[in-house]
Formats: structure tokens, C-alpha cells, sequence
């Protein structure tokens, strides 16, 4: 069994399960936002009138919350739904609650690996599609919607039917220019955004050994955008260094043996060229020097996705010492990383080079608030999706790219690679 | 079961859930306030359109994106009973089944073509069918799985009993 198969059959007190079994497993972790939460309180309230009563949720300390879509609070609804989830934690026992303006909290995604509040071999649900992203720690990280979320807070457990798996060999040394977001984009390109529909998405080989946890999380985070069902990849020593500076928590890793792949891909990442996804999908890949004529209007660094520590260097390190000459907006992923960042002299870097800082939200990333484009503006983006109205207006058109390419963007306003840029 | 409706047509691969019920509705969880932006990514005047009991019908991949089930709850609460297309994402498929919304009736690419915008149609679930009223053509249905049929059955994954 692969890593997946081998959680699933652990969760489902199973001794074996293959590709296509349909079972209920046991949730170790479960984690709502302040989209999802408010969706699923809703259900609850629905359940109630047809006589189903949550009386408790299944395990409250297993249950953490973030507040990460709407904050800071984008209007009076929003800041309801806020009062509403909290008031509603408070009701069933959940303390882990990150709470914008009280310490730390961020995105969702970005505080389950930040805060160590997964773990390998765990089997993780969250009320978000993004939550394939935690599997970068070797847990099996599944996004779900309200009612089945709703289910398992009720009962502990949900259905589950065993994927077949797709592994991604990443083999060679990875240069300077590219990051995961690039490999990601192209694998997206290659498979196209239902090329993993129901399918796990492994990743191995030398270049994923030698890839910082962070830049992992990157490659899992997107398997969401191919319509995998899952994405991970096999702890090793540097998974347990990443968690040990962040949780004095034990762990049981799981490993795959005799392990069985439906397809196996392999990418030798020497040989591949910043990529760009142009509008309005995830596939629609280019590389960014055939692009280097297309203007645009706004740089944006921030999500899940483009926002974490290394993200910001890579960005940091193309401006420093530079002007950005379109708007530049910068949000890190979550508080820590913010705090990290200033110490580290990014911040002040970006603020130089003219970006504007905000603070952790999914805000522009989602069209929501914060930062959303206009008719027709163009953008060049760390986040994760570009499909019509994504980042705001129907008409404008979101291009994704990594950090490295999005900063060198910035300085002139047109795609650029970042080779391009001088340092 | 036996359903009858007027069948509207989008023939677009990867319709994503940022069309169905874009993210600036995300706040909202009225149910009716919800089914008034269904679909408003590619079509405003959709939850107009759209009478009870209708059908939906699209391209590969239908539901692609976001896990919020604000999709299928804004598309079961302006009318639509079923959505008809070659394949689903998987978040989506799962809330349409799972919250006892509306249903996801998977079918050849083929039968895709040979059904216009308008047409009224009977959808036999039972035979796993589904009769164009209008052109009197046949389709079948890929059938459903033993546990998605269950909880379809019950009315939604809160009365299924393991």
C-alpha cells in the first residue's frame, strides 16, 4: 500500500485497503473557517428543525478554528459571521481558536503546518479545498464541504472512497530561478485541472528529498487545482526537523510499502523554465519569457499558496534595493511569519521597494475584500486559482506564478522572468 | 423516481465554483439570498431563468474548485434538481449527494451534444435514464455507487446509518 492506503486502512481499523473500497474512517483532526464554520453551523441549524440535535462535537480538542477569509472583518455580515463562530466554539469546548488581532492566527492552511497542528499520519478534514496542502507532512489532508464536515464533528468519522494514486518524480537539482510553484504549474499544464480527479497526488524522488518543508506545502497546496483528491508526500528528517522546532508532540509516522500507483509521471527540474498560468485556469501555462510583452497592473504576494517565509525572501531578495513600478501587495500568510519576516528585514524591504503590507487574510485571494481587481486590471499572482472573477471582476484576468517571478513582475510591470531582472 | 424539467444548457468544460456562487457571496449563508447569484460567474439572469424541478447540463469537470457548498445550495435553491454533466469535481459531487441538495447525473460526452438549451426532459433514476421530451432521444446515466445511491435514497448523509 502507498502512504494514502496505508492511513486510510489505519483510520478505517482495517488490515488492507485498495483503490476503489468505500469506508468510514476515524478523523484525527478536523478545522473550520470563518466561511466554512458559519456553513456549517447553518447545517447544524437545518439538522435541528428535521429533530438532529448536536448535543456535543465528537472531540473538541481535536477541532481548531481560524479566522482567515473575511478578516479583518470586511463588513457587518462578515463581522457577525465572527461573532457567530466564536460565540458558537465557546458553546462545544473549542479552544484552538485563532482569532485575528489576539496573538497568532493566519490562513487555515499555512497555521496546520505552522503550529504543528497535524501530524504524520494523521487523517485531517477541513471545511476548504485547499486543505490538500497539510499532506506535504505526510498526513492524509482531505478538503470537504459543510454537511460532510458537519457529520464529522458530529460523529468523528466520514466516508471515504480509497483513490487511486499518481506519482510525481521530481529527480535532479532544482535551480535558482525555479520554485515548487513552478513544477506545480507545469504539472497542472500537463495533466490539466481534472487530470487528478478522485486521485491521489504523490510526489518523491531526490529533488522533493532535498525541497524545503515549505516549498513542499506548495506542490500539495495546487494538487487541489488538478482535482486530486489528496496530495502527499512521505515524511522524512525533513518533516521531523520542521515539526520539532514547532511541537514537542509525538508522532507515528506511516510509510508506504510495496507501494502501487495507478500512473507514475517523472520531472527532471533542471530542465524547466519559470511558468506562468495565464487566464483563466490553473493549466493554461506559458513560460513567463514568451509572456515577458504582457502588461500588468498589480503584483499580489499573499495566500496559502505564496506567502509563507520563503515565499517572502525569494520575493524580498528580487526587490531589494529596487522600486516597484505597479501596485505591489505583500500579505504574509500568517502572524508568525509576519514577526519572522520584520526580524528578518523583508518587510522593510518591501515597504522600500514601494509594496504596500498587509496583514494574513485570504482576503484579494478570493475576491472578497481587501485588494480585489477591477474591470480589466490585470494581475500577476503567488495565489492559486485565475478562473473568471477569481480575484475580483469577471473581466479581469489573474496570472499565477511564484514568488521569484511575481516580485520581478513588479519592478516592471510587465511578465518577467526573474533571471531578467538584475541584481 | 422520476424527474421532469426544463434542461439549461452552459457548453463549458471546468465550470468552477468561483462562477457558480463567487467568492463575495461566501459571507452569505441565507439559502434563498444564495440562489439569487447561482451562477452569475457566466450567466446574471440565471436564478430567472431557472422553475422548479429543472436541470442544469455543462461539460467535463462541473464543480471544479472551492469546497464551498454554497455552490450546490444556491443551484438546488433557485430550482435545479439535477445537474447533468460528462464528470464532476470531487468536493462538489460529494456536497450535491451528501447535503441531499440536488443530484449529480454523470453521462457520455456524447449525449452532451444532443441535447439543446430548453429541451424538457424526463430523468428516470431508477432506470438510470433520461428521455429528451423534446427530440425523443434516449440517454443513460452512469449508475450511481452502492453508498452514494444509499445516502441519495435517505435524503442526505445525516440519515444514513452506517
Amino acid at each position: 500500500m502507498n502512504i494514502t492506503e496505508k492511513i486510510i486502512a489505519r483510520a478505517s481499523n482495517k488490515n488492507t485497503v485498495s483503490p476503489g473500497d468505500v469506508v468510514f474512517a476515524n478523523v484525527d483532526k478536523l478545522m473550520i473557517h470563518d466561511v466554512s464554520g458559519p456553513g456549517v453551523i447553518k447545517v447544524f441549524e437545518e439538522w435541528s428543525k428535521k429533530g438532529i440535535h448536536l448535543e456535543n462535537v465528537w472531540n473538541p480538542d481535536k477541532i481548531w478554528i481560524s479566522e482567515d477569509h473575511f478578516v479583518p472583518s470586511a463588513d457587518r455580515i462578515s463581522a457577525e459571521n465572527i461573532t457567530k463562530l466564536t460565540d458558537w466554539a465557546k458553546k462545544f469546548g473549542i479552544k484552538k481558536h485563532f482569532k485575528y488581532g489576539l496573538g497568532q492566527y493566519g490562513i487555515c492552511h499555512t497555521l496546520s503546518h505552522e503550529e504543528a497542528l497535524v501530524l504524520p499520519g494523521e487523517f485531517y478534514v477541513g471545511g476548504d479545498s485547499h486543505t490538500n496542502t497539510t499532506g506535504a507532512l505526510g498526513a492524509l489532508a482531505i478538503g470537504l464541504g459543510h454537511t460532510d464536515i458537519a457529520y464529522a464533528m458530529m460523529n468523528g468519522r466520514i466516508w471515504l472512497k480509497v483513490p487511486e494514486a499518481m506519482l510525481f518524480k521530481l529527480v535532479g537539482k532544482k535551480p535558482a530561478h525555479i520554485m515548487a510553484k513552478d513544477i506545480i504549474l507545469k504539472i497542472i499544464s500537463d495533466i490539466g485541472t481534472d487530470g487528478a480527479n478522485y486521485k491521489t497526488m504523490e510526489f518523491s524522488g531526490n529533488a522533493v528529498s532535498e525541497m524545503s518543508m515549505e516549498e513542499r506545502l506548495t506542490l500539495t497546496n495546487m494538487t487541489t487545482e488538478a482535482g486530486a483528491k489528496n496530495g502527499v508526500i512521505e515524511p522524512d528528517a525533513v518533516t521531523d526537523e520542521y515539526l520539532h522546532q514547532r511541537t514537542a508532540g509525538s508522532y507515528r509516522p506511516i510509510l508506504g510499502d510495496d507501494r502501487h500507483y495507478l500512473e507514475e509521471y517523472t520531472y527532471e527540474i533542471e530542465k524547466l523554465e519559470p511558468i506562468v498560468a495565464k487566464p483563466y485556469s490553473p493549466q493554461n501555462a506559458a513560460v513567463a519569457r514568451e509572456l515577458q510583452g504582457v502588461e500588468v497592473n498589480k503584483a499580489y504576494i499573499g495566500s496559502c499558496t505564496g506567502a509563507k517565509l520563503e515565499d517572502l525572501r525569494s520575493a524580498a531578495q528580487i526587490l531589494k534595493g529596487k522600486k516597484v513600478k505597479i501596485r505591489t501587495e505583500v500579505l504574509p500568510a500568517a502572524q508568525s511569519i509576519y514577526i519572522k519576516a520584520m526580524k528578518e528585514g523583508l518587510i522593510e524591504i518591501f515597504m522600500e521597494a514601494g509594496a504596500v503590507v498587509g496583514p494574513p487574510t485570504c482576503g484579494a485571494c478570493c475576491g472578497a475584500h481587501m485588494g480585489i481587481l477591477a474591470k480589466d486590471e490585470v494581475c500577476v499572482s503567488t495565489t492559486n486559482r485565475n478562473f473568471p472573477g477569481r480575484m475580483g471582476h469577471v473581466e479581469s484576468q489573474t496570472y499565477l506564478a511564484s514568488p521569484l517571478v511575481v516580485a520581478a513582475s513588479a519592478l516592471t510591470g510587465k511578465i518577467t522572468d526573474p533571471r531578467d531582472v538584475s541584481k | 423516481m422520476t424527474l421532469k424539467g426544463t434542461v439549461h444548457k452552459y457548453n463549458t468544460d471546468n465550470i468552477d465554483t468561483d462562477v457558480i456562487l463567487p467568492g463575495p457571496y461566501l459571507k452569505i449563508h441565507a439559502h434563498d439570498e444564495l440562489a439569487k447569484h447561482a451562477m452569475e460567474g457566466i450567466d446574471t439572469d440565471f436564478s430567472k431563468k431557472v422553475s422548479k424541478g429543472d436541470f442544469l447540463l455543462a461539460g467535463n469537470n462541473f464543480g471544479c474548485g472551492s469546497s464551498r457548498e454554497h455552490a450546490p445550495i444556491a443551484l438546488s435553491h433557485s430550482g435545479i434538481s439535477a445537474v447533468i454533466a460528462p464528470s464532476f469535481a470531487r468536493i462538489f459531487y460529494r456536497n450535491c449527494v451528501d447535503g441531499g441538495y440536488l443530484l449529480p447525473l454523470e453521462v457520455q460526452k456524447s449525449t452532451l451534444e444532443q441535447i439543446s438549451d430548453k429541451d424538457t426532459l424526463e430523468i428516470n433514476i431508477e432506470n438510470n435514464q433520461i428521455h429528451d421530451v423534446t427530440n425523443g432521444k434516449k440517454f443513460s446515466i452512469c449508475p450511481f455507487p452502492p453508498l452514494i445511491k444509499k445516502i441519495i435514497d435517505c435524503g442526505g448523509l445525516m440519515y444514513y446509518k452506517e
